[in-house]
Parts: structure tokens; sequence; C-alpha cells
């Protein structure tokens, strides 16, 4: 069974139909990526897989949103709970301006999932080791999070996402606030995690789906066009949508 | 019409500007000058920790000062709590609908209704029909109503001014909505509605028509014992030792003046310099 399983879907934000009848089966331990130009819909997509699009007012979703096999968008899901199984990592990034210990503590504390102090300090020592951040910061863990690099400062938010135990991990163009030396970093990060968590990401960046993910969603004016393993998404694409995008005549 | 020299047609608009901006602050710089200078000298620990003698030409102040501080207290203890309430509701909760564009838009032109307005509505209310009586109690609450609509808009746009990104990112940590609010959004603002509330202090210690029918007499001879007292208080006292008594002496008059004057300045100050410092420090 997919991991996420995406059944007819549509958005609309008020009357604009933002996506059009989605339907896309996201494999466990993967990277997935989504590409297509600006204003496809592929950031929407991504941020229906945590309901964090339920912020914005006036949305509307038809259709189902499976996460192993229980649709997120049915009234009796805990929309909080869902979010600690799937997280979210943004274009720029957005720690708290808190120390960086408590950022990674933050969802521990703020959620209850952990109170004792051992817990939280062996948590935070995880989460920092996942995103290898732990060696340079173990001495500087109550320094405030915004004297770190960007790059630090994106791995931070993955480690704070990760501390909450997620299974799903999305992140929305994570690098394009940085630049190709943290890129390469950030990119290595996500094929490490890749072995404990499901991944998706959307990116602007084709090099960059190119060189990280397994599988490919092209999408185009709010329509999935082509959902195919990455290898054949860039070199033998069966839609003209797709190979005209990745091979650069538009976009 | 004259072309003026481009060289010269400048001078002349840099000194036309000029001279309005100096014309916009000499006044208040004269003002706080005379009232140092002739307040000054009337100013020592007697002044303004004795009660007022010889029908308040001589003596101090202090029942005017603790009148003046107790019902400005009262005043920040109501409304901050109710204010940074509604606030929150207006800028976390409310959906754009009439309802909200209707209390939006209240909000606003009640912060534009003539203070005397607030005063007779508190007699009316307070005083009157919840029978408090002329009494801390009542001036306070005058007072609360009157600023609500200023500390519910500084507290919004302190909030507001919390990024977006702070509050997706603790709600994609599974976070619940009011958690955020309470762990993320308030901290973040809270340097905002505060210095907010110190210049609703600054700007309500001077009001004096709210509370002339509220809760300032002419003169008391005890310190107040409880919310129910009526106080005299720093501006009534002022405007009653500047036209009330004969044979006042000058120096009482501008003594009150700067008392009340430095009240307002070193709450405003500390407002402006707090906010700056957090500006400062502030990094997104």
């Amino acid at each position: 069974m997919s991991k996420i399983e995406i059944k007819n879907f549509n958005l609309y934000y008020g009357n604009f139909h933002a996506l059009k009848d989605i339907s896309i089966s996201i494999e466990e331990k993967r990277i997935t990526a989504m590409i297509g130009p600006s204003g496809c819909g592929k950031s929407t997509l991504l941020r229906s897989i945590n309901r964090i699009n339920d912020t914005i007012e006036g949305v509307k979703t038809e259709g189902e949103v499976n996460i192993e096999g229980v649709n997120i968008y049915n009234d009796n899901v805990d929309v909080d709970f869902l979010r600690r199984n799937v997280g979210m990592v943004f274009q720029r990034p957005n720690p708290f301006p808190i120390s960086i210990y408590e950022n990674v503590a933050f969802g521990l504390r703020v959620n209850r999932i952990a109170s004792s102090k051992e817990i939280i300090d062996e948590t935070v020592e995880k989460s920092l080791k996942s995103v290898l951040l732990w060696d340079n910061m173990k001495d500087k863990l109550h320094k405030s999070a915004l004297t770190l690099t960007l790059e630090q400062q994106q791995r931070l938010c993955i480690a704070r996402g990760i501390a909450v135990a997620p299974h799903i991990i999305l992140l929305d163009e994570p690098c394009s606030s940085l630049d190709p030396v943290a890129t390469r970093e950030i990119e290595e990060l996500m094929i490490r995690l890749k072995d404990d968590y499901t991944i998706v990401i959307v990116t602007h960046n084709m090099q960059q789906a190119a060189r990280i993910s397994q599988d490919t969603a092209f999408m185009l004016l709010g329509k999935l066009i082509e959902f195919s393993k990455t290898d054949k998404i860039f070199t033998n694409p069966s839609k003209k949508e797709t190979d005209d995008y990745v091979s650069g005549r538009f976009g | 019409m004259i072309k003026l020299n481009p060289k010269l047609s400048q001078k002349l608009s840099y000194t036309l500007l000029f001279m309005a901006t100096m014309l916009a602050i000499i006044p208040v710089l004269v003002i706080i000058f005379f009232i140092v200078k002739n307040g000054a000298s009337s100013i020592s620990w007697e002044f303004l920790t004795s009660m007022p003698r010889n029908g308040m030409r001589a003596g101090g102040i202090l029942p005017a000062i603790v009148g003046t501080f107790s019902i400005v207290v009262c005043a920040i203890i109501i409304t901050l709590p109710i204010g940074v309430c509604a606030a929150i509701y207006l800028n976390e909760y409310a959906k754009d609908n009439l309802l909200t564009r209707i209390i939006k838009l209240a909000i606003v032109n009640l912060a534009g209704v003539p203070s005397v307005v607030y005063g007779l509505f508190g007699l009316g209310i307070f005083v009157m029909f919840l029978k408090l009586g002329v009494s801390i109690i009542a001036g306070a609450l005058t007072l609360s109503i009157m600023e609500l609509p200023v500390i519910i808009t500084t507290a919004k746009g302190a909030l507001n001014s919390v990024p977006q990104s702070f509050r997706e990112a603790s709600l994609s940590l599974g976070v619940t909505r009011w958690q955020t609010i309470r762990y993320v959004v308030l901290p973040n603002a809270l340097p905002g509605i505060l210095t907010g509330a110190i210049l609703s202090i600054a700007r309500i210690s001077g009001e004096t028509a709210p509370i002339l029918f509220t809760v300032a007499v002419f003169y008391v001879p005890n310190l107040p014992n409880s919310i129910f007292d009526q106080v005299m208080t720093l501006p009534y006292h002022l405007y009653i030792v500047s036209t009330q008594i004969p044979n006042m002496p000058k120096n009482v008059i501008y003594g009150t003046t700067l008392v009340l004057m430095m009240m307002v300045l070193t709450m405003s100050f500390v407002a402006i310099f707090g906010r700056a410092y957090f500006r400062k420090h502030r990094k997104w």
C-alpha cells in the first residue's frame, strides 16, 4: 500500500480552481519531487498533505488524501495529530527567535509529548544529530537560533520537525534561499533522511529533482501532467508538456 | 509665472520646510521650558508627599498623585486583558465577514469620540445606573471604555507584526491554534503590546473630561481606602488651582503642572525607548 494516496483531489481558493482532479500515489521511504512552473499548484498540493492550507481563508477541497489508508480530510481526523505525523519545512528557514535547544524542544514541550528533562535532552540530541548539526552546536545550544547561517537554520527547522517524530516530511522549496554549497549540503541530508522518512519535496530546480528524487510529478496549471520514476521523467517522458518543460523549452 | 533659478528655489523650499518643522516643535519646547523654569522651585519631597494645606495654597499634592495613580492602574488592569483578548480574536480568529468589518469600523470610530462624551456616558452608566457613585472604579471604567479601542488597535498591530511563518512553523509541528498563539504569537507580540499599553497609560493620566463627573473631587482630606472612594486627581486639581481659588501662589500651579507633565513624559519615553530597544533586538 502507498504511504500517501491522493484520489481525485480538487482545491479551490474562493472561486479559483487551484488543483484539478489530482490522483497520485506516493511510496514509502523514497523522495518524491514535485516540479512545474510557478503557480502550477505544486506547493498547494504539498500543503494539502498536512492540511496547513486550512489556515487560509476561503479554501475548499474535494476528494481524498489518504495517509496509510485514512482520509485526512474526514471530519473526525485530529488535524493537530496529523501534523505531528507529517512534518513540514518551509521555503525560508523560519526558526523561532529563541535558543537552538528550545527550537528543537518546542514541539515536545508544547504538545506535551515529553516532560522529563532527560527525554527532551535526548530527543534534542538525536534530532540535531540526524541533521548533522550536533557536533558543531553541542556547546552552543543556548545561543539564539537567529545567530546561525541560513543553511544551519534550515537544518535546525528540519530537526525541529523531526523531534516530534513524523513519518513523512514535506519540504516546500527548502533550498530556494540558500547558496549552491548550502543547497548541496541540504540535498545530501535529504538523501540520508530518506532511509527513515517518506519525503516529498517541491522544487523549482529541475536539476535538484533529478539529483535527489526517485519519483517525480510534473504539474501544470493545477493539473498533474505526469508522474513516474525520475529517470523516466527526465530522459523519456510520455507527455509532450513534460518533455517541453524538462528540456527547458518553457517554464 | 516667475521662473526661479533652480539653486535658489531649492534653497527656498528647504528653508520653508525647515521653518514649518521648527514651528511645530517650538511651542512644545517653550511650554516645557516655562513649566520647568517656574515649577522646578516648588518641587520638593514635601510637595510630593504631603496633603494640601491652607485651601490648597500650601502643602503638597499627594492625594492628587495617589488619585491619578490609582485610577490609571485600575483602568489599565481592566482594559489591557480585555483589549488583548479582543485583539487576539480579531487578528487570529475572526473571519473577514460583515460582523468583523462592522466591529473594526466601530473600533476606529470609537477612538475618535470626544472624551467629554465618555465622561457623560460614565456618569450615566457607572455613577448613576450601576450606582457605583463618584468613585475610583467608576472613573477607571470610564477611562477603560475610552482607551479600549486604542489598546485593541495597538495590540492588534503588534500581533499582526509577528510573521505568518512563525505560526505556520508551529502549526506544522502539530501544535494547536491556541497553543500557537500562547507560545509563539503572544511572546513575540508582547513588547509591542506593552509599549502600546504604556502610551495608553500616559494618555489617560492627563485626561480630565472622562474623570470630571465620575471620580474627581475638589478636595478630600484623606487618601482613598478602597476603589469606591472619591479621589483628587492631577489634571482636575490643576484646573481647580488655576481657576477656582483666589490668591493662588503661582509656583503651586506650575509645580502641579510639572508633576503631571513629568509623569506623562516619563511614561512616553519609557515606551519609546522600550520600543526602539525591542526593534533593534528583533531580527526577523
